[in-house]
């Protein structure tokens, strides 16, 4: 089982290229997961006790805005990773996270993940490495959203 | 339709059809006769609203059909409100057609990347019709559309079609959306980084407002793609259009006639200066 787990880690771009040692150690914090079109992974105020490894599928990251319900902000597709607040504390969601269509993913426990950091710095750093390309490409993603570039002068 | 031996002198054209794309944006038929009005993809031209004014817009049909001339215009100002409100069998002042369009000929052999931004998808869609026609000259095709909204997508149901042909890989993004949008969302930047194409071998063509093309570009370049192999179409106030009066001036170039079209190479420097 521990094998299969290996194998599918592997697979992810995330872990493209991670080594022998490091796989093995970060399959002990994860796990297959399935959800159904219109299942939450997680809603917002919720404990970030698990993040997403996207394998196949579409999900929503949805925010409520007053006076205009709910709003898709962002989809994150097979391939992509869902969910960075269980980086930093206070490790709380601030968005809700749906399927939009069927998911197959890896669900990694954020506690045991943030332990083996902790213990291992080389496991840790290389974390970061992987993690701060995605941060930045969001950031810069959100940087142009912000711009709303279609308002009347699109 | 024979063009007028001075490019300064507009023609009286017939509008055959007006059709709404978007809350502000209207697709312009215009009847050009049998001798038809031939042009390249990517170009444009000056379209006079009598009484009111001139403004670029450029030529959003298929260049295998000279016969009928079609611009698509957003309603931002006096002109283009004008030209907006034409009717069919009342004429509007033609001339043209200008400018250097998109690289369908130093395309051929590679894999072809369009990325349209809002509006933009009407000057690549000449450039999607000739690839389309001679698909076999052609690697891979991706389009990827980024939109504002759901209800902002332009040639919606052409894109639908499109879609369903196997040749060619589309994608479509819109900034935010309510949750019964099934499709993505996030700028059309993100989808640049999941599209698949031959890095080494590959022509992008990339059209919206300018920021856009700025951060399409740099997320190209991110994604292998040379920046003298990414053509952006650029927009500058224009007057005469033919290189004269020097209103479209963007550092060294005039926009209407050594661009729109322009390498990502050639451009990259002043795009990042906000006061050329
Ligand atoms: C090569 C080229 C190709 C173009 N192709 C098209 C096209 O296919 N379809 C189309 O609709 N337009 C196109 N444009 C833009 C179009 O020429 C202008 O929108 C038009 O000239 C505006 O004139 P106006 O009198 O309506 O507005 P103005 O009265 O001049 O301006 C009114 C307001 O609109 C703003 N504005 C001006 N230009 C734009 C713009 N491009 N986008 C958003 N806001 C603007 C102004 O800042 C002002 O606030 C093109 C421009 C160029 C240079
Ligand atoms: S518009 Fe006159 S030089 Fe370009």
């Amino acid at each position: 089982m521990m094998e299969g787990m290996e194998a599918i880690v592997r697979e992810h771009r995330f872990f493209a290229d991670l080594d022998d040692d490091f796989v093995k150690l970060i399959a002990g914090c994860a796990r297959n997961v399935r959800f159904n079109a219109g299942d939450y992974l997680f809603r917002a105020g919720e404990p970030a006790n698990e993040f997403y490894l996207l394998r196949h599928g579409r999900v929503a990251l949805d925010i409520a805005v007053p006076g205009r319900g709910m709003i898709t902000i962002e989809t994150v597709s097979a391939g992509e990773i869902v969910g960075v607040s269980w980086l930093l504390p206070p490790y709380r969601w601030d968005h809700d996270t749906r399927a939009v269509e069927l998911v197959r993913a890896i669900g990694m426990d954020a506690k045991c993940l943030r332990q083996k950091c902790d213990a291992d710095h080389d496991v840790g750093y290389e974390m970061m490495l992987r993690f701060v390309p995605i941060l930045v490409d969001r950031l810069r993603a959100l940087r142009l959203q912000l711009l709303d570039v279609y308002g009347t002068h699109g | 339709m024979a063009l007028a031996a001075d490019p300064m002198a507009p023609i009286a054209a017939r509008v055959a059809r007006v059709r709404r794309e978007l809350k502000d944006v209207w697709t312009i038929d215009i009847e050009v006769g049998s001798g038809g009005f031939p042009f390249a993809p990517g170009q444009f031209n000056m379209l006079y609203s009598f009484g009111v004014g001139e403004a670029a817009i450029s030529i959003s049909g298929d260049p295998a059909r000279p016969n009928t001339l079609v611009h698509t215009v957003r309603a931002v100002g006096k002109v283009s409100g004008a030209l907006t409100r034409l009717k069919p069998g009342e004429f509007v002042g033609l001339r043209g057609p200008f400018g250097a369009g998109w690289p369908i000929d130093v395309a051929v052999g590679s894999d072809v990347v369009l990325v349209a931004g809002g509006l933009g998808l009407a000057p690549l869609r000449p450039a999607l019709y000739r690839l389309l026609a001679t698909r076999e000259n052609y690697g891979r095709i991706v389009l990827l559309c980024g939109a504002r909204s759901p209800r902002d997508i332009l040639f919606r149901i052409e894109l639908e079609r499109w879609r369903r042909r196997l040749d060619i890989d589309i994608e479509v993004t819109v900034d935010h959306a309510a949750p019964d949008w099934r499709g993505n969302v996030g700028v059309v930047t993100t989808l640049i980084g999941r599209a698949a194409f031959d890095r080494h071998h590959t022509v992008a063509m990339v059209c919206g407002p300018e920021i856009m093309m700025r951060f399409a570009a740099s997320e190209l370049v991110n994604a292998g793609v040379s920046d003298e192999a990414i053509y952006l179409s650029m927009e500058r106030n224009m007057k005469c259009a033919i290189g004269h009066c020097g209103h479209c001036q963007f550092g060294g170039d005039f926009i209407c006639k050594d661009g729109p079209v322009l390498t990502y190479r050639h451009l990259r420097d002043r795009l990042a200066r906000s006061e050329i």
